[in-house]
């Protein structure tokens, strides 16, 4: 069988072999005495995770209708199905993309902070987290996201207590703990969208319930269904002030984990709100029953602030980039929230069903900006712990002197992260900025500049401290990290530059999500 | 009489509630790590009430395809929460792991102990 | 409406000049680290790239003073945030002043820098160079967006140079100043850009503004007009004011460059573009909404000199000089008449020349004499005669004397105040004049007429000046202050096409003859006029 034919044979299996492929990879980096070798299944799998998730987004873009991947050839009600859309499509690769892209990075610093027989099980892990995030998003079926999403979350457990520290058993352990009630509040959500629907399909579920909801008696389980789904997701995107389980998790993973993790497992949990808000449930059922945008709007803009404010005061690197990492969210969020709001008729001149939503457009393409910033904030502190064994400030002080070329990066993701003009940061910003404006909300485009602020300070005080204080005695002796950490952290900081500079990759394609999402309701 | 009627015909529901709350208060109240999980199982197993109470059909049986019966139980649901208790059992297992694991580099499973034991936020 | 306009000059000459004019520095910035170990190589690659980028903007006045607009679309971001560059009157004066005095200040900065064996040389020319790379972006951008991008990489490339010396203090006025700078334009010049966005639906500088007089509310108006006057902290209006002082802890050569000449006058010159490309003089005349800038920035002129005539510290005194005479070219775009714009340019030019010219001097005393307050420097005169004569040609030049440059700003800032009927802003000009007298004369005097202390009055000196490359770069800018007042005319006739209304009718050099007289709606028309023209002439 010729390569070509194999590949055309393969093609319409694309969708499953997306979670297949990092299933099976797990399973053999179980077997496998040496790390080397676990890492070397991880990064084929990453990579090709990485090209079947570009291969099904181009599909979708030039083909602009969703790839339907009925699983054992049954039909949707009944059967499972994978649904492929600009939305899942652009998540996908976002997330396989982070991922292939820090694997080179994970050898060494694994290597350097795991212990050797362990070493193949975070492999084994990180890959079953990967196919647990790829099948929250692929799938179409509300059930089966919750399964998925248990999958990455225990595959993300186990992660995290790997940590070097004790702490990061403790840690592990209260993510644990909450995740786990996230993700039962969830189910019950869906459990009552059963009974109310008696589908468990998201397209399905969303077109039975009208008749629910003009149900007096029926409106309230509608309602609590919503309720328990959406704070049960938003504690898996700590969303604010569901977010307490985020800054440990965060500092005392393994530092590829806590990359890998800022930049993907944060964003499935979004992707999976943003589907129950816009496809499942749809934006009139939100505004209507609940006060969704109200409530997303202001936990995002007290997630900006407050949690903006810890990142401000904290002397230890990892934890400072996890509350910046919520405050982060917080900006996703608060896209998706001006996405429910009506955009005010004066500001745009076509109607809103066939221009993109700049809310929305704002909330995903932060998605991705966001995920690449943070990737390559973390996988820097990475490099630096790798070489010195710290990320607290003391520590770290004069860092910039021995690890220059490391701590640029750093700075040019922080920069990206500020939102400064030139960076992928500015990018989401102004989205963000003009979907305020399109909502008729002036207010929350000062919050939003003032909240950039406060990240100039968090970023700043860093930035003093690496380049600018007297080296420690570990920053002295340090030396730049190797060329296999430099390549993952320079890709991803030129991104951040890139994706400022030419939108089309970001922009383009969150805008056709945003209109399959936003514009197809309206 | 109303409320008790309620009662009586919902009952399961009301053992959901009940569950539910008493789990996720065990949670939340408790310090001690097991008991923490205890909690948790508790809380996880609700659901499963939750989703069998409709999927059970009075006088229905089994699902399996017999002339000889007309109603039938829902069987998704009772799939589905087959799936769930793997799950549910996967994460008790690897949280009581995890409270072996910290009671070999704490020596206690108490949280206030923990906490008092790495008093740095470091 | 770029798809049309960029044909004529992509891949020609002036497209290219423009961006060899950006690129030039940039690149050196990237050369210079290499050469860290050879500090002549080093600061060879500086003065060949300060050259080359003086060549390049001198090369591209021609065009632009025929009437020509040289533009160039680089790269659209996304739809409405276009990286693109035009070279108008405005933009091409400030350019040309700003590589100009790099030449000069390369040539101080080698002096100041080997004498006072400061460290992190490498550093301070890089980000010179990136800083260079910013304000020319900055004076050649086409739009707010491209603006505020050279705007902010401006701050960030001028902050490790504000820090240099690595003290507390320093790193105090480094927060200081990135904070108040970035936080400006973050929280205040950004929404004033969104602001715009969303009321006019484009971010190109127009000639005749871009907001329509019944866009906004009078209150909207006066409201954005404040978002970007103080936004654009640069401007260093009060109350923004006191980053400037306090960034006078970086080296001289920074002072003196970055905090008389770029980065000020960046600030400044963004408000001129502002008022005059995205406000419209007559958009902001008729609504009234400039009234209260006008009286803000008097009370600056008046507010700061008076500050300065406390400062002992000579830089700081000479920081507050700054900040009272950038509010000069704040009332001249608050005027908003064509007089008191050309005034405000004009002010540009001539205290540049002035202002660095003082820097210098202050930076020779200090390096020279490790003197920095202004009562130290009784009877200085004696030692460094040419010092203090430099000294008082530009103080004479800001006051406003002929035969030096500052006359002419000052004769048109005035002019302009009488147009707008500000009688009051005139009274403003002169009580100025005298307290600019008040607190730069007497530094002079002292050195000149005080006996120096310890030394009997007959006494001989031996005299001991700066290192030659200071005092050559003092003496070429000295020279500056007199040469712009004679020839201020080739000046005056390139700011005279500014297009102020959008429809080319009360400008000199172009005879209106292809394009019609053009309503405030299709204000593309008064381009697309002019650009065939420069395309001819640059041939």
């Amino acid at each position: 069988m010729s390569a070509m034919t194999f590949l055309n044979a393969v093609e319409p299996h694309l969708p499953i072999l997306l979670i297949i492929v990092p299933l099976f990879g797990a399973l053999m980096a179980t077997f496998m005495r040496s790390g080397t070798v676990a890492w070397f299944i991880s990064l084929v799998v990453s990579v090709l995770v990485a090209l079947i998730a570009w291969k099904l987004l181009n599909t979708i873009l030039s083909t602009g209708t969703p790839i339907i991947y009925k699983i054992g050839n049954w039909e949707a009600p009944i059967g499972i199905v994978y649904k492929v859309d600009q939305l899942s499509g652009f998540v996908l690769l976002v997330i396989a993309a982070i991922a292939a892209v820090m694997m080179p990075f994970a050898r060494r610093s694994i290597a350097a902070e795991i212990k050797q027989r362990a070493q193949p099980w975070y492999y084994a892990m990180y890959l079953l987290c990967l196919a647990g995030l790829m099948g929250i998003v692929i799938t179409g079926d509300a059930f089966n996201a919750f399964v998925f999403l248990e999958i990455s979350s225990l595959a993300t457990y186990v992660l995290i207590a790997l940590g070097r520290h004790r702490r990061a058993l403790l840690a592990a352990y209260q993510y644990l703990i909450m995740g786990t009630i996230g993700a039962t509040l969830y189910v019950i959500g869906i459990g009552l969208l059963y009974v109310l629907t008696g589908t468990l399909n998201f397209d399905d579920i969303a077109s039975r319930l009208g008749p629910a909801l003009a149900d007096p008696e029926r409106r309230n389980a509608v309602m609590a269904a919503l309720g328990f789904a959406f704070v049960g997701v938003s504690l898996k995107l700590a969303l604010f002030p569901m977010h307490v389980w985020l800054p440990n998790a965060y500092t005392y993973a393994p530092s590829v984990a806590t990359a890998f993790l800022a930049g993907t497992a944060t964003k499935a949990a979004i992707y999976l709100l943003i589907r129950l808000l816009f496809t499942v449930f749809g934006v009139s059922i939100s505004i209507e029953t609940l006060p969704v945008p109200q409530v997303l709007i202001v936990l995002s803009i007290a997630a900006m602030f407050l949690a903006s404010f810890s990142a401000v005061f904290e002397n230890n690197a990892k934890r400072m980039l996890a509350y910046s990492s919520i405050a982060q969210v917080g900006y996703i969020m608060l896209g998706v929230g001006l996405a429910c709001l009506p955009v005010l008729a004066a500001t745009t001149d076509a109607s809103p069903a066939t221009t993109p939503n700049n809310g929305m457009t704002a909330g995903l393409v932060h998605i991705a900006n966001h995920a690449i910033m943070k990737a390559a904030l973390f996988l820097a502190l990475g490099a630096v712990y790798y070489r010195i064994g710290s990320v607290l400030y003391k520590d770290i002080a004069g860092i910039g002197r021995t690890m220059p070329l490391t701590m640029l990066a750093f700075g040019i993701a922080g920069l990206g992260l500020m939102g400064t003009p030139g960076t992928a940061g500015f990018i989401s910003k102004w989205y963000l900025a003009l979907g305020a404006i399109d909502t008729g909300w002036y207010s929350i485009v000062f919050l939003i500049v003032a909240s950039s602020l406060i990240s100039l300070i968090y970023i700043g005080r860093i930035t003093e401290v690496v380049w600018f204080r007297e080296p420690s005695a570990a920053a002295a002796q340090a030396k730049e990290a190797p060329l296999s950490m430099l390549v993952p952290l320079w890709i991803l900081a030129l991104l951040t530059i890139y994706l400022g500079l030419d939108t089309r990759a970001t922009v383009d394609v969150a805008a056709e999500a945003a209109k399959v999402l936003v514009g197809g309701i309206r | 009489m109303q409320a008790l009627e309620t009662l009586a015909t919902h009952y399961n529901y009301f053992i959901t509630i009940v569950l539910m709350i008493s789990g996720l208060f065990i949670v939340i109240a408790r310090g001690n790590l097991i008991k923490k999980l205890v909690g948790l199982s508790l809380f996880q197993t609700s659901v499963y009430l939750l989703y069998l109470t409709p999927a059970k059909i009075l006088g229905g049986t089994a699902p399996i395809y017999n002339p000889a019966y007309k109603v039938y139980s829902n069987p998704l649901p009772h799939v589905l929460m087959l799936t769930a208790i793997v799950v549910g059992v996967a994460t008790i297992a690897l949280g009581l792991a995890l409270v072996v694991r910290i009671k070999e580099a704490y020596g206690t499973i108490e949280e206030d102990e923990i906490f008092s034991k790495d008093p740095d936020s470091e | 409406m770029f798809t049309n306009l960029t044909a004529p000059f992509l891949g020609t000459p002036t497209g290219d000049l423009i961006i060899a004019a950006i690129a030039i520095p940039f690149i050196a910035s990237l050369i210079i680290p290499l050469f860290y170990k050879f500090p002549n190589l080093r600061e060879a690659v500086t003065l060949i790239a300060a050259t080359l980028l003086a060549g390049v903007t001198w090369s591209l006045y021609p065009t632009v003073a025929a009437g020509g607009q040289p533009e160039l679309l680089v790269w659209s971001v996304a739809p409405g945030l276009d990286l693109a560059f035009k070279i108008e009157p405005l933009g091409m004066l400030f350019g040309l002043i700003a590589s100009t005095l790099w030449v000069v200040n390369s040539i101080y900065s080698i002096g100041y820098m080997r004498g006072n064996d400061e460290p992190r040389q490498t550093q301070f020319y890089v980000c010179f160079a990136v800083a260079i790379s910013a304000t020319m972006a900055l004076a050649f951008s086409a739009n707010l967006f491209t603006m505020f991008l050279a705007y902010e990489v401006l701050t960030l490339s001028t902050y490790p140079l504000v820090t240099h010396k690595a003290t507390e203090d320093a790193m105090k006025a480094g927060r200081v100043y990135l904070v108040l700078l970035v936080g400006t334009s973050m929280v205040l010049f950004l929404p004033a850009i969104l602001l715009t966005w969303a009321t006019a639906g484009t971010l190109d500088f127009t000639p005749g503004g871009i907001i329509k007089p019944d866009a906004l509310s009078p209150l909207l108006m006066g409201g954005l007009l404040a978002l970007f006057i103080f936004g654009i902290g640069k401007a260093a209006v009060m109350p923004i004011h006191f980053w400037l002082p306090a960034a006078m802890v970086a080296p001289t050569p920074v002072s003196a460059l970055l905090h008389a000449v770029a980065v000020v006058k960046a600030g400044v010159f963004t408000v001129l573009k502002v008022i005059v490309y995205v406000f419209g003089i007559e958009t902001l005349t008729s609504t009234t909404a400039n009234e209260w800038v006008v009286y803000l920035a008097s009370f600056c002129v008046l507010m700061a000199s008076i500050v300065a005539m406390n400062q002992d510290n000579l830089k700081a005194r000479l920081a507050y000089s700054t900040v009272s005479q950038l509010s000069y070219i704040v009332l001249g775009a608050a005027l908003a008449t064509a007089a008191s714009i050309t005034g405000g340019a004009l002010h540009i030019l001539m205290h540049a020349f002035a202002k660095i010219t003082l820097f210098f001097c202050a930076g020779a005393i200090y390096i020279t004499h490790r003197k920095t307050e202004v009562s130290q420097l009784d009877g200085l005169g004696r030692l460094m005669p040419l010092t203090m004569f430099a000294f008082l040609i530009g103080s004479l030049s800001i006051i406003g004397i002929p035969p030096l440059g500052g006359t002419w700003s000052k004769w048109y800032l005035a002019l302009g105040a009488l147009d707008a009927n500000y009688q009051f802003a005139v009274a403003v000009f002169m009580i100025s004049s005298l307290l600019n007298i008040a607190y730069l004369v007497p530094i002079v005097a002292r050195a000149f007429f005080k006996p120096l202390p310890g030394v009997a009055p007959g006494e001989k000196v031996k005299i001991a000046e700066a290192p030659i490359a200071c005092l050559i770069a003092i003496s070429i800018t000295m020279l500056g202050c007199f040469v712009t007042f004679f020839y201020a005319d080739p000046i005056l006739d390139m700011i005279s096409l500014i297009d102020f209304t959008g429809s080319e009718t009360n400008t000199t050099a172009i005879e209106p003859s292809g394009s019609t007289i053009a309503t405030p709606d299709t204000t593309a028309a008064g381009t697309t006029g002019e650009t065939p023209k420069g395309a001819i002439n640059v041939r």
